[in-house]
């Protein structure tokens, strides 16, 4: 299995980048850790005529501190977020999330920017984005903009970004310390997609929640974000009645597809699950 | 599409080629450096068989392009042998605790195994399984590949290996 032809492009900075994205037009994808694009190349899937590979550009790495915000590089890889100190101590779900993608080869090479970019709904660190409220930079031909994470996605494989323009960098504000947080995710083998996963971030008052947000991947065309299941544990002790609620709140805006992992009923099942088990051990974690 | 020359460092030594962007990196090891070891597999990112050493990190390389290796330094199992020819450790654990049955996943078993090695030189028997969870095994279970890494991984910090009592 071999990708059809192209021409391989290694520009030296985001501008170069851009140019040539917007000279090529539709016939060129830029190429960050390879790892949904390349195996899609090999299946003929995808077949883009020029491949403008971004890792010659040294100013889309690294993790940094920005105030109350944390800025990722899109280069920065999956490993590269598990070693890191920063995300271990403030975005610890980023770690934990990191450690279910793929496997350890896949880690080295598949970047964060990629995965939220790419706009499958597959991939799980969208769905975090949505829960910590993260802004994705979009740079192109008209200049640099923020875009939301919860406004970036509008369909599977669709998104946001406009002709000639690249995601460099995530933007997430730190949550606050003594933040409970946590991705179940549910998936039938090491470096399998999600069945269903939830991603929650909250903090507890007196033993009851105080905030809560909640996310889902791979229950719909694109990541969720779950606002009524949310409010519904808001306030209580997460207690049965509680979870079963948000549960409930949750699968009502699930709309999976029927595929290899299980009948859309059974994904919206599980997903409720996911939800019930993600609040619990979020609340566990809280201090 | 024209080729590109590319040049990388395979097990020490300067490896130079033509190749077209769609080469992958395998095909450029095995062909034009004549490095057979290297095996494909899946073709499709899961197996772990092409597993190679690339600049300190443990890659599939059915997934990576040979022109994005250019000016790399890359390992792969036939650089695993020490400097006079005698097995490594982990070549040595594979052999001594039969970590292996058709042979055909053992490359890349052993080149991940390296590189999780390097990063941790003393992994406990999950640590270990989850090391090697992106390199697939279809012959039989994992059991003694991990006896292999441990075997290694004693070998490498001067102490004597115990078999776990099954």
């Amino acid at each position: 299995m071999i990708p059809g032809p192209f021409d391989y492009h290694r520009p030296a900075s985001v501008s170069d980048a851009i140019k040539l994205l917007t000279d090529l037009g539709d016939d060129a994808r830029p190429l960050a850790g390879g790892h949904s694009l390349l195996p899609m190349m090999k299946l003929r899937l995808a077949t883009p005529a020029h491949l403008i590979d971004l890792h010659g550009i040294a100013g889309l790495k690294g993790i940094r501190r920005d105030g109350d915000r944390i800025v990722i590089g899109a280069m920065t890889t999956q490993a590269e977020l598990l070693a890191s100190t920063e995300i271990g101590a403030n975005l610890p779900i980023l770690h934990e999330t990191a450690l279910l993608i793929a496997d350890p080869q896949v880690r080295y090479r598949g970047t964060l920017g990629g995965n939220v970019a790419n706009g499958d709904p597959g991939n799980d660190m969208p769905a975090l984005m949505l829960a910590l409220d993260a802004s994705y930079r979009l740079e192109g031909p008209n200049g640099a903009r923020e875009v939301a994470a919860r406004e970036f996605y509008q369909g599977a494989y669709f998104t946001a970004l406009e002709p000639g323009e690249i995601l460099t960098g995530m933007s997430i504000p730190v949550p606050p310390v003594g933040h409970g947080y946590a991705y179940e995710k549910l998936k039938r083998k090491v470096g399998d997609y999600a069945t269903a996963a939830a991603a929650v971030v909250l903090t507890m008052a007196g033993g009851k929640v105080a905030s809560c947000v909640i996310a889902l991947t791979n229950l719909h065309e694109t990541p969720l974000l779950a606002t009524d299941a949310a409010n519904a544990v808001i306030g209580t002790a997460l207690d049965d009645a509680a979870l079963k609620a948000a549960a409930n709140a949750a699968r009502a805006i699930m709309q999976p597809a029927s595929d290899a992992r299980g009948p859309a009923e059974y994904r919206i099942h599980v997903g409720g699950i996911m939800v019930m088990r993600a609040l619990q051990r979020a609340a566990s974690r809280s201090k | 599409m024209p080729k590109t020359h590319i040049t990388m460092k395979v097990n020490g030594s300067e490896v130079e080629g033509l190749a077209e962007p769609r080469t992958l990196l395998v095909h450029f090891l095995r062909e034009q450096a004549q490095l057979t070891g290297t095996h494909i597999g899946c073709e499709t990112s899961h197996c772990g068989a092409c597993t190679i050493d690339i600049d300190g990190m443990s890659v599939k390389s059915c997934t990576m392009l040979a022109v994005q290796a250019n000016g790399c330094e890359i390992t792969t199992i036939e650089g695993m042998a020490n400097a006079d020819g005698t097995l490594s450790p982990l070549q040595e654990g594979f052999r001594m605790m039969h970590g292996l049955q058709c042979g055909f996943c053992t490359p890349g078993m052993i080149l991940r195994a390296h590189r999780l090695l390097r990063e941790n030189p003393s992994p406990t028997e999950a640590e270990i399984r989850a090391g090697i969870s992106g390199n697939i095994c279809r012959c039989t279970g994992y059991q003694n590949i991990v006896k292999a890494i441990q075997y290694a991984a004693a070998k490498i910090n001067g102490v004597e290996f115990q078999e776990a009592a099954e």
